[in-house]
């Protein structure tokens, strides 16, 4: 694993990553969900949801690195809304 | 009577493609992004260095430049090549030998190798060998496209659109043998016009395989490396370079380890963009059917 020049952000990020694919996987199975249409303009499975938000977070990390000096986890917090309010009603 | 048996064996069957994936994509992708908040100088030497990579990449105007380009020569090429393969589609005799004849003849630039479709455009395009140099100095033209940017721009975008027309060309050839002829002798007995059967009944029988040939075509041509890197090696100076040639440059030419893989983070989230959009737009016209 050396090889693969591991940090503990990086680290922390993967296994974040892996537990909401497992969470959401469990979710899934416990309660199959139905697609539905929210505030995006495109009927939406969980699933899809969850990729919009990932995808998009990355970009607001990336706007936020870019564009401000800002601290990122403030950036992180901001997603952290993104996310809820884009899985509740999006 | 057989009884349908529901279980999630299945995904025991699916195990070995996720092997071969995590080994491929997964692990590689993973260890690109630990390189990219790193500043590495050998295996054992690095230091975190948080997100200064990603602002610096972010903030890089040659990357800016790249970007525009790859932008520029995605669009030209899509606008030139989907037009022209529906042409060439149309022309296509439908039966006969000529039909066989006319599917090789198309099909023959798809069989060849990227990095001898840029050789051989290296040649052609000379004006002391080559056809096409000679010929645009025989009617008077000042091309070199090895000095001259716009020269070189007209030469990487002919040698796409010889290269790629012919996917579009043979996808919309069985998009057009797919309609059925019903369609055509209700055409006929509205006496519908040429252009009225084209607009009515063939494009939209084509969308599908058109959105599909130009996902490919984007993508492909977002990611082209070989074929401007033989013909002019991204110049003259860096007026064809396009982003994955930056990245090879910074990655393999300058040995920027961390650059280049937040730059490949960057380009592989605009690259994951454009694929779900492309995406959604074929699945939501698929369903509105």
């Amino acid at each position: 694993m050396a090889w693969m020049s591991w940090t503990l952000p990086t680290a922390l990020f993967f296994i974040g990553i892996a537990v909401i694919l497992v969470g959401m996987t469990t979710w899934q199975i416990v309660s199959p969900c139905v697609e539905r249409r929210g505030f995006l303009p495109l009927a939406t499975t969980r699933g899809d949801r969850l990729f919009i938000g990932l995808l998009s977070s990355a970009f607001i990390h990336l706007g936020f690195v870019a564009f401000t000096d800002a601290n990122i986890a403030m950036a992180t917090v901001l997603c952290a809304i993104w996310m809820i309010i884009l899985m509740r009603w999006g | 009577m057989q009884t349908k048996v529901e279980n999630n064996k299945a995904w025991f069957l699916v195990m070995p493609v996720f092997l071969i994936v995590a080994f491929s994509a997964i692990i590689p992708l993973m260890t690109v992004v630990n390189y990219s908040v790193q500043d590495i100088f050998d295996p054992y030497t690095r230091y975190f260095v948080g997100t200064e990579w990603f602002k610096q990449v972010m903030l890089d105007s040659r990357l800016h430049e790249a970007l525009l380009r790859q932008f520029i020569y995605s669009f030209t090429i899509l606008a030139i090549e989907v037009p022209l393969g529906i042409c060439v589609a149309l022309m296509m005799p439908t039966k006969g030998r000529g039909a066989s004849v006319a599917l090789i003849l198309v099909a023959i630039p798809l069989l060849i190798p990227w990095n001898v479709v840029g050789t051989i455009w290296q040649i052609f395009g000379r004006a002391d060998i080559g056809l096409f140099g000679a010929f645009m100095s025989y009617i008077g033209v000042d091309y070199n496209y090895a000095s001259n940017p716009a020269d070189a721009w007209l030469t990487v975008v002919l040698m796409d659109v010889w290269h790629w027309t012919p996917l579009i060309a043979l996808l919309c050839y069985s998009g057009l043998r797919a309609i059925p002829e019903v369609y055509y002798q209700a055409a006929r007995i509205d006496q519908a016009s040429r252009w009225a059967v084209f607009r009515h009944i063939q494009l939209p029988k084509l969308a599908n395989v058109l959105v599909i040939g130009m996902l490919l075509r984007f993508m492909d041509s977002f990611m082209i490396y070989t074929e401007p890197f033989v013909l002019t090696g991204g110049g003259p100076g860096s007026s064809t370079t396009f982003l994955s040639q930056s990245l090879v440059q910074q990655a393999i030419g300058q040995f920027d380890l961390g650059p280049a893989a937040a730059f490949s983070l960057v380009y592989f989230l605009i690259i994951l963009l454009v694929c779900w959009v492309f995406y959604t737009t074929i699945m939501n016209m698929q369903k509105d059917k």
